[in-house]
């Protein structure tokens, strides 16, 4: 099946990236290599990986090239995906936990075509290497396994400091008050923390990060997770890490606990998937084809492996 | 039962590329364009992708347009991707403008400059009429045109090089004398930008920046969000020699050459206090290809972010993160672009804390 995978997207693609396939003379001269990027490039990504896991949550800046997908549809996880795959790997790609979602679709094509020999997967457990956006997959992470978040903004700074050189120093002296009158500011004016995903979450006692658009639900995942998980932001040009067996918490006050969405309905029952039964999953709210609100897992393949589980 | 949330996206992908593909190709005359016609023919479009893309390959350039069907972000894009691809295995020594072989030289500030002014092919003094005999053209007219421009080139060979505007005003004293490049040039390709930046990051950064964008936030300064009161003391096009080091002798050797544009404005003089002479402020613009505006909303905005990194910004145009960080048209068009994809595990999120507050304040 994995391999069928690879088969597949190679074929379908083949067409729009001729010069991989097709190697005539003409178009020889502009031949792409394994993992598209130059060496240099790989290179300077892992260079920067390796200070990002030495500094857990420190944002380091990288040049960050550019690449064939837009900026803000992955580049600075693909980045990492491509510095750091060998044709060993076994890739997972995910989008808003899907493995179908039409980004990760994309993206698997780049490398398969890009990266002959890769194996491709969707199993959760059978990954090496995951690259995802918006989610951590249900099924925990096993020591050794790669998690490369796709992140949009880096810094939980922002919402409180538009200038990037004030908040480096802000971070240097850590120096996060702001947030926390933010927190704050939010209780008095709504009696709820507002911010939705994007949690602000402090590493190793430490640099607070964006743990990218991970929902609240996902926090929770990266305190002592036993694989490492690497952020890639490619148009703000940073990378940083949560490093296996690293404090991951959010913040919060002593009072007002962290709390992560509320899947109970009106009768204070834990609502299930409609598909799988799941009553502990991250659910997708969607409205079916006669009107009526369900609610489904958002990670595909654990919805799938559930299914089989029951079979 | 299927995954309804969110599947199907392979087939979908594949068949709007397609669609893409025949809306690319579909036509009555079913002419496809050639890389020479859109270098030539589509000259200035031609010259913003090669600048945007900071990839000097007029023959990629012209794929790239032909490639995105004439979408200059995309093109550049194009451009940059491939850019990704190449390592850098040399630099070239540093190159002054001076020894462009001319196409175009103007310069605002005098009307007699040494050398003279050479106005060269600008749509300037064009009167924007459509000239509707172009609505039928046949190639015999394209070779008439051709050969009669060429007839009439004057005998005598023009000078290879002419004199910058600016030494002379240097000469007089008039501007602060030239010092020395410090350090080498900043590779904002190689090196990550971290604020602050030097000059030198920053006029890589804007040497290929979005048209549109740098010349917006450069007009904010010359409407009155800012006061940089330029003059173009000159604006030349031409062919910039590149040199290499040879492989053997290490004497340097032409390689090649590149067509540029650079402009270099005056400004009013600012008090410096470690001065005892003040002197006119300096602008520079430079960039791939033939844009004159876009090097001279460069050499405006060169001007406000020195203004800008010498005291506190007073105004959006000096202030060279607001700048820097929003003039990349790869990166711009990327995140805007970004807002079509999925986002329903962050909505879902939302709706959790807007249900929730929905109840506190009930």
């Amino acid at each position: 099946m994995i391999q069928s995978l690879t088969d597949e997207a190679i074929q379908k693609n083949g067409a729009s990236v001729g010069v991989l396939n097709t190697a005539s003379s003409e178009t020889n001269r502009y031949n792409y290599q394994f993992g598209f990027l130059d060496e240099y490039a790989k290179k300077e990504v892992r260079r920067t990986l390796l200070k990002a896991v030495a500094i857990p949550g420190y944002q380091v800046p990288y040049a960050s090239r550019e690449m064939p997908i837009a900026r803000g549809f992955g580049t600075g996880g693909l980045q990492i995906t491509l510095s750091l795959i060998g044709s060993n790997e076994i890739l997972k790609v995910i989008d808003q936990g899907s493995d179908d979602s039409v980004n990760a679709v994309n993206i698997r094509k780049f490398v398969a075509t890009t990266c002959p020999g890769v194996t491709l997967t969707r199993q959760t457990a059978e990954a090496t290497l995951i690259q995802s956006r918006h989610r951590i997959p249900e099924k925990r992470l096993k020591f050794g396994q790669i998690l490369v978040l796709q992140v949009p903004y880096p810094d939980p700074l922002v919402v409180v400091e538009p200038s990037e050189e004030k908040r480096k120093i802000m971070h240097g002296d850590g120096d996060y008050a702001r947030l926390w009158v933010k927190l704050y500011e939010d209780m008095v004016k709504f009696k709820e923390i507002t911010i939705s995903h994007r949690y602000p979450t402090r590493i190793n006692g430490f640099y607070v990060i964006d743990p990218s658009p991970i929902p609240r639900f996902d926090v929770p995942k990266l305190h002592q997770a036993e694989a490492l998980c690497l952020f890639g932001a490619g148009r703000e040009k940073k990378i940083y890490a949560v490093p296996p067996y690293t404090d991951a918490e959010p913040l919060s006050f002593s009072d007002i606990p962290f709390r992560v969405e509320d899947f109970t309905d009106e009768q204070g029952n834990r609502r299930t998937c409609q598909r799988c039964g799941s009553m502990t999953s991250f659910l997708n709210e969607l409205i079916d084809s006669k009107g009526a609100k369900v609610y489904q897992c958002s990670d595909s393949n654990y919805c799938d492996s559930q299914l089989g589980d029951q079979k | 039962m299927g995954y309804i949330a969110i599947k199907g996206g392979e087939t979908a992908i594949g068949q709007a590329q397609e669609l893409l593909e025949f809306l690319r190709t579909h036509s009555f005359t079913a002419n496809p364009l050639s890389l020479d016609q859109i270098q030539h023919q589509l000259h200035f479009l031609h010259s913003r992708v090669l600048s945007e893309g900071g990839l000097y390959h007029p023959e990629l350039a012209s794929l790239a347009i032909k490639q995105s069907m004439g979408d200059t972000l995309e093109a550049a894009f194009y451009l940059r991707a491939y850019r990704s691809t190449r390592p850098r295995l040399s630099e070239t020594p540093l190159q002054g403008g001076k020894n462009m072989r001319l196409i175009r030289r103007i310069s605002a500030a005098f009307k007699d400059i040494p050398g003279g002014q050479m106005l060269g092919p600008t749509s300037d003094y064009l009167q924007r009429l459509f000239r509707f005999e172009l609505l039928d053209e046949s190639p015999e007219q394209f070779r008439k045109i051709a050969k009669s421009w060429l007839q009439e080139t004057p005998k005598e060979a023009l000078p290879t090089t002419f004199p910058k505007v600016l030494e002379s005003l240097r000469q007089e004293g008039l501007l602060p004398s030239v010092s020395e490049c410090p350090n080498r040039p900043f590779d904002i390709t190689r090196e990550p930008i971290v604020f602050p930046v030097t000059r030198s990051a920053a006029l890589a950064t804007m040497a290929r920046a979005e048209t549109g964008s740098i010349l917006a936030i450069a007009y904010s300064n010359m409407r009155g969000y800012g006061d940089i009161h330029p003059t173009v003391a000159e604006l030349r096009v031409g062919y910039l020699p590149v040199q290499m080091p040879h492989l053997v002798t290490g004497e340097l050797i032409e390689v090649g050459e590149i067509l540029m544009t650079e402009c270099e404005v005056v400004a009013m003089y600012d008090a410096e206090p470690n001065q005892n002479t003040p002197t006119f402020g300096l602008g520079y613009g430079a960039c791939f290809g033939h844009n004159e505006v876009k090097a001279i909303a460069m050499a405006i905005l060169d001007r406000a972010l020195q203004k800008g990194m010498k005291h506190s910004p007073d105004h959006p145009s000096e202030d060279p993160e607001f700048v820097l960080l929003h003039i990349d048209g790869i990166e711009s068009m990327g995140f805007a672009s970004h807002y079509k994809l999925p986002h329903y595990v962050t909505f879902q999120s939302d709706l959790d804390r807007l249900r929730s507050t929905q109840n506190q304040s009930r």
